[in-house]
């Protein structure tokens, strides 16, 4: 079973394949099997092979296809690699994406481009699990690449609005500038190893490097770097929230779900490395914990469902890199694949409600949809309670209260961490059920034109199953210690070290969580359901923080002055290329030259006689004087 | 033999298409075109049936042709084939069939004499690629660049005989530097042994005083950097590139400008292996001020063929970079970003080339959601943008990233601002497709059609190529793996002799210490 | 024998030479520069006869009929190409004849 493994990219390509090939003379019908059936396809061997390879006592699965480069011991092949931590990945990308692709089918039925969305869809499907299954960093950086393209050509699907296209170009631009982060890494790397594959730089890096050394601390953010791109992290978040001009499947798959959480995977993958370099590893919980608290204050202040939504992505994320920096590797993977369920469900929720209001994207616009729309209220609710983490029975609580846990009680926590996390925590449940209360409840404000079909409501029910019960497999000590999927990702990711004589506190640190989460809603419900007037007075006291946060803290402004218009300055000024103006001197001074002899040249008899004479007369002179 | 095939079936062919214009226009295309498939096929077979791996390392050469020419001066009629060279000509004879493809519609005035250029340029380039006597060298190397200066003179855009003349006058003013340079090396090679030729192998291992070799290497590396080109001698190239016909900035970007490239493998670095050794730096930093004024100034261009030529800048100082880092991966790497740059730059062309026969401008201000209408060309498009940004998966990025790691072992600082160049590809090759393709259409009177088949007949296969570069790039690599080891061995050879000799000297004065 | 010194013979061909030569720079009108050219050309003549009775040799008599046959062949030219330019411009100022500058 597992030797089909390499079927699992191969077919959302070879959909991608055969799209682009027939797309426009097939059918809708035919597009839709194409697409979503290929994915389909893909999670059922993933399922198959994930059981074959439970069962089975090999901790990890070799496929080489083929040798990609063979240089000078530069030797990337096109291999894959299988194991725990791939595993979860390529699991949630095929599942979650073949729900996502079942419910673009109704999402986008009447776009003019069907076909080119599936496309590009599958292209990114395919291009994520290559990234996710590469058996070196070459091939992951071409899976790294290919989703940034598929993210770009989403992101831009509806060209023909220009600032799609511009939303489009930021996102690959400033991707792309962590991607040159990693790829020097990925040089350095070279140098160090003499080889990229994954496995070998993993088992060599202790022996090259004690802790802390150099090489491994500069490589280590340079990894960072990519990372921070990938997943819109602090100081590379601006990309993110403008990326929502996609489609909102795509908003689901990739801005939520899975692309984003390339940088989690990177550094969970490349583990090693970061523990050999403690300094980057800190880095990578400050620029978490700086970008939950920051991104929460954003989402507050905003009134575009999907952009609260992008936000809080960032936010969450956010979580998961703090994870990582403390060490808490599993926790990490694990909030990555609750956030992918009930993230991917709170977008497609939403862009159900978008679509079936006209697109309409403000929420304060909407109100009331609980009684039209019971299906989409309820998943979600379910979502937003995940997001909100409201304890005990939903999943988005167990992920998110580990990571609280360890951010405290990690050897490399701290009391900073704990309180970023637990600050971000009662923004998230305030801003989630400001963003509930405001859009479902209330009063009636737009008409909806129909209710959804059920090819967009059973992914959502499916989704909002696995975010509630989807916690239940990782439970804390305290409550019923259940530990399997931190077991099942034991061989890849090392289990964290509590400080000494932690234990015994978790009860409060879980009681505090829920008391903040509980805190959030009510005050979400208090400001926004009892007391709405008093919302709109806080706005207009405090309007200066409003619009600052508004603006995602003004980032997007300071790059642009900052970076894009001095660039775009000094190429508008430099258009005619100044080097080009020496070669025109250089053509003036022989015009002048031409000139001057020309001048010479009169015409006039005497002239010439007269030159004669003078020629004469020095040739004479310097002969007599040469002579005597 | 073969060689010489190659070389007269060009120039006949030339000779034929202009006659055949008399009788009928489209007959000196087919000949051009048969004259270019036949080479293309054979050249082929060549590759196909020859085994790159397992010969010895000292039977690079897969042919060899030599008779005298003018025996008194020591020229020969010497030809001659490597793995590096037949990599050349298969591209030239490839980009040679897409350059009359794409002229088919284009070119409608004096047929046959455009034709006769064209096979001619080509001829001259194959000549170039394949010559292993420094006289015929420059021979071939005017050959190819009189017929292009008609090509842009003539059959150009508004303001072609300003760029026609731009561009003879820098290649012609370096290419007399590296005649110079070229007579240089025979008169002290003369001197040195006594016979004077102008045979390449003969000179290979001449002995030159180390100031005498920088001059007569700056001399070659004039003539070549300016082809390449390297900033600041590349301003020569926008003007011929936007202001030449289709075929002719395809044919300049895909083929003229990998005859710098070549050159410096061919010639500078063997010939003068420590000289080249001691400018290694300042080679590889003006590499890399080529590749970010180069994406500086595309990301500026309003002109959509000026902007692909700027884009051409940015890729050449990568090779630049490459040749100096002087490893094996680099040097790989140089060759890969011969070929894709050639076949990815050469389809932007086309692809601008196309975009004017639609609306007649190259103006990108004026276009925009072309998509909608021609969601092939579109697709195309995205295709050479990502090539042109380095997408893994596209050949330009096997190429690009070998250049880097291998540079990476040189210079640490350098190889980290030609790494920043690709934030600076992506922003001038996206900005193709927001210009173009992207946003409403602006309102315009010309119907905008998706590719005719002759357009996708040309389209396709650069597609299938740079695909397969990208995910099979082996058999290239393993094609140009020994002329690649050659060129490093000329480096090195010299160097440790030099460095045997710097001991021995040492040692002896260690010895006379001790003696005293 | 009582002859004129060498000197003063010698001086009469300079001052006469740069009064012919002053007089081509100066006159615009064609025929009066042909004449000039002709004094300067009689100058050089005087000189070689000159130099010929000092040294007592016929080589200066043979170069001033030399001279003097070349004069004949130049005026004649001269003179046909005055006709033409006087033909052509209807003047005879030098300046006028100025086509072909630059």
């Amino acid at each position: 079973m597992k030797e089909l493994l390499w079927l699992i990219p191969t077919l959302p390509f070879t959909g991608a394949l055969l799209l682009i090939l027939l797309g426009r003379k097939l059918p809708r019908f035919a597009v839709s099997l194409i697409g979503a059936g290929s994915v389909g396809l893909a999670a059922l061997i993933t399922i198959l092979i994930g059981i074959d390879f439970n069962s089975s006592s090999e901790n990890s699965f070799q496929q080489v296809l083929w040798t990609w480069i063979d240089v000078a011991g530069f030797k990337p092949q096109i291999a894959l690699h299988l194991d725990a931590l791939s595993f979860v990945f390529i699991f949630v990308i095929t599942f979650v994406g073949f729900l996502i692709h079942v419910y673009s089918t109704e999402f986008m039925q009447d776009d003019e481009g069907y076909a080119r969305f599936f496309t590009y869809l599958n292209l990114f499907v395919s291009s994520m699990l290559i990234l996710v299954l590469a058996d070196n960093l070459v091939l992951m950086y071409f899976g790294w690449e290919g989703v940034g393209l598929c993210s770009y050509l989403l992101i831009g699907f509806w060209y023909l609005e220009e600032k799609n296209g511009y939303a489009a170009r930021k996102a690959f631009i400033i991707t792309r500038i962590g991607d040159t982060a990693m790829a020097i890494g990925l040089f350095m790397l070279f140098k160090a190893f003499g080889t990229l594959h994954i496995q070998s730089i993993l088992t060599q890096a202790p022996q090259i490097w004690t802790v802390g050394s150099e090489g491994a601390v500069i490589i280590a953010f340079l990894l960072l770097g990519g990372a921070m791109g990938k997943s819109a992290q602090l100081p590379l978040q601006t990309w993110l929230p403008d990326a929502m001009a996609g489609p909102s499947p795509v908003s689901a798959l990739i801005h939520a779900a899975t692309m984003v959480t390339a940088g989690v995977y990177l550094i969970a993958r490349m583990h090693v490395v970061f523990e050999l370099a403690p300094l980057a590893q800190m880095w990578v919980g400050i620029i978490g914990s700086l970008t939950l608290l920051l991104a929460g204050f954003s989402a507050l202040t905003q009134f575009d469902l999907k952009r609260i939504l992008a936000y809080s992505t960032i936010s969450q994320i956010g979580y998961m890199f703090l994870a990582l920096g403390v060490g808490a590797w599993s926790a990490a993977i694990f909030h990555f694949m609750i956030h992918a369920f009930f993230k991917a469900l709170l977008f497609l929720a939403a862009g159900a409600v978008i679509h079936l209001l006209h697109h309409e994207h403000n929420i304060f616009k909407m109100g009331g949809l609980k009684n039209k729309l019971p299906a989409i209220y309820w998943t979600f609710f379910i979502g937003s309670a995940s997001l909100a983490a409201i304890p005990f029975v939903t999943g988005g609580f167990y992920s998110k209260d580990a990571i609280l846990w360890l951010s405290l009680a990690g050897e490399k926590g701290n009391v900073g961490f704990f309180l970023a996390a637990l600050i971000g925590a009662f923004l998230t449940s305030v801003y989630t059920f400001r963003m509930v209360f405001v859009t479902f409840f209330g009063t009636e404000k737009t008409h909806v034109s129909h209710p959804a079909g059920n090819r967009m409501t059973i992914p959502l029910i499916i989704l909002a199953a696995l975010s509630t019960f989807a916690g239940f497999i990782e439970l804390p000590h305290s409550i019923a210690h259940v530990e399997l999927f931190s077991d099942f990702l034991l061989p890849v990711l090392p289990a964290i070290t509590l400080q000494e004589g932690a234990e015994s506190k978790e009860w409060i640190v879980q009681l505090i969580a829920v008391v903040i989460s509980l805190s959030g809603v009510y005050m979400a419900y208090y400001f926004y359901i009892k007391k709405p007037e008093l919302s709109d007075q806080l706005k207009a006291s405090s309007i200066d923080f409003h619009n600052f946060w508004f603006s995602g803290w003004g980032f997007d402004k300071a790059y642009d002055t900052l970076f894009v218009k001095p660039f775009v300055f000094m190429a508008t000024i430099n258009k005619q290329d100044i080097i080009d103006k020496f070669y025109d001197e250089l053509v003036q001074l022989a015009d002048f030259l031409h000139r001057v002899f020309a001048w010479t040249q009169s015409g006039i008899l005497r002239w010439y006689m007269v030159g004669i004479v003078i020629g004469a007369i020095l040739i004479v002179t310097l002969s007599l004087l040469v002579g005597s | 033999m073969i060689l010489l095939w190659f070389i007269i079936i060009l120039m006949a062919g030339g000779i034929l298409a202009w006659i055949a214009e008399k009788w009928n226009a489209d007959l000196s295309r087919w000949i051009s075109f048969l004259a270019l498939s036949i080479n293309f096929v054979i050249a082929v077979m060549i590759w196909s049936q020859h085994d790159f791996i397992s010969i010895e390392p000292n039977s690079v050469w897969i042919a060899d042709y030599a008779v005298n020419w003018i025996p008194v001066f020591g020229i020969s009629f010497h030809l001659a084939m490597d793995g590096l060279s037949l990599l050349m000509l298969i591209l030239t004879f490839f980009l040679g069939m897409l350059s009359v493809l794409t002229s088919w519609k284009e070119i409608q005035f004096k047929v046959g004499f455009f034709h006769f250029n064209l096979l001619w340029v080509l001829a001259g380039i194959t000549g170039v690629f394949l010559t292993m006597d420094l006289f015929l060298f420059y021979f071939f190397w005017e050959v190819m660049l009189i017929p292009m200066y008609f090509l842009i003179g003539i059959w150009g855009h508004e303001n072609r005989r300003y760029a026609a003349y731009k561009f003879f006058i820098f290649t012609q003013a370096s290419g007399l530097l590296m005649l110079l340079a070229i007579l240089g090396i025979y008169f002290i090679h003369g001197n040195v042994t006594g016979t004077y030729t102008f045979d390449y192998f003969q000179l290979l291992n001449t002995p030159f005083e180390p100031g005498m070799a920088r001059w007569l290497m700056l001399g070659f590396l004039v003539a070549f950097i300016v082809k390449l080109p390297v900033v600041p001698f590349h301003t020569w190239l926008p003007d011929a590139h936007s202001q030449a016909p289709t075929a002719g900035s395809l044919i300049l970007a895909g083929l003229l400008l990998k005859t710098g490239a070549y050159g410096i493998l061919r010639f500078v670095i063997p010939l003068f292996p420590d000289a080249a050794h001691d400018i290694s730096k300042w080679a590889m930093l003006f590499g890399v001020i080529g590749i970010l004024y180069g994406a500086l100034l595309a990301f500026s261009q309003t002109d959509l063929k000026r902007l692909v030529a700027y884009t051409s800048v940015s890729h050449m100082g990568f090779v630049l970079l490459g040749v100096f880092a002087f490893n094996e991966l680099a040097l790989q790497g140089v060759i890969m970003q011969m070929i894709t740059h050639g076949i990815s730059t050469g389809a932007l062309f086309i692809l601008a080339g196309s975009v004017y026969e639609r609306i007649h401008t190259r103006d990108i201000t004026q276009m925009g959601g072309y998509w909608k209408k021609a969601p092939f060309m579109g697709f195309i498009a995205i295709v050479f943008v990502m090539a042109s940004l380095g997408l893994p998966g596209l050949g330009n990025f096997v190429a690009e990233f070998l250049i880097l790691v291998g540079a990476w072992n040189s210079t640490h600082i350098l190889t980290i601002l030609a790494t920043t160049g690709l934030v600076g590809a992506t922003a001038y090759s996206l900005r193709i497709m927001q210009r173009v393709f992207y946003g409403t259409e602006i309102k315009s009177n010309h119907a905008f059609e998706d590719l005719s088949l002759r357009e996708k007949l040309m389209m396709v296969p650069l597609v299938l190529v740079i695909v397969w570069l990208g995910f099979f790039p082996q058999p290239i690599l393993n094609t140009s793996k020994i002329p690649v080891m050659n060129v490093i061995e000329a480096q090195s050879n010299t160097r440790k002799e030099n460095v045997a000799l710097e001991k021995l000297n040492t040692n002896e004065v260690l010895k006379g210490d001790n003696h005293e | 024998m009582n002859t004129i010194p060498v000197e003063a013979g010698l001086l009469l061909a300079g001052i006469l030479f740069v009064l012919g030569m002053i007089s081509v720079l100066v006159r615009r009108n064609i025929i009066f520069m042909l004449i000039s050219v002709e004094i300067m050309l009689n100058a050089a003549g005087l000189a070689f006869i000159v130099a010929g009775s000092r040294w007592v040799q016929p080589d200066g008599q043979v170069m001033f009929i030399f001279i003097l046959t070349m004069a004949a062949a130049e005026v004649s030219v001269g003179l046909a190409l005055i006709l033409q330019i006087y033909h052509q411009l209807k003047t005879l100022d030098s300046d006028a004849a100025n086509k072909m500058k630059g």
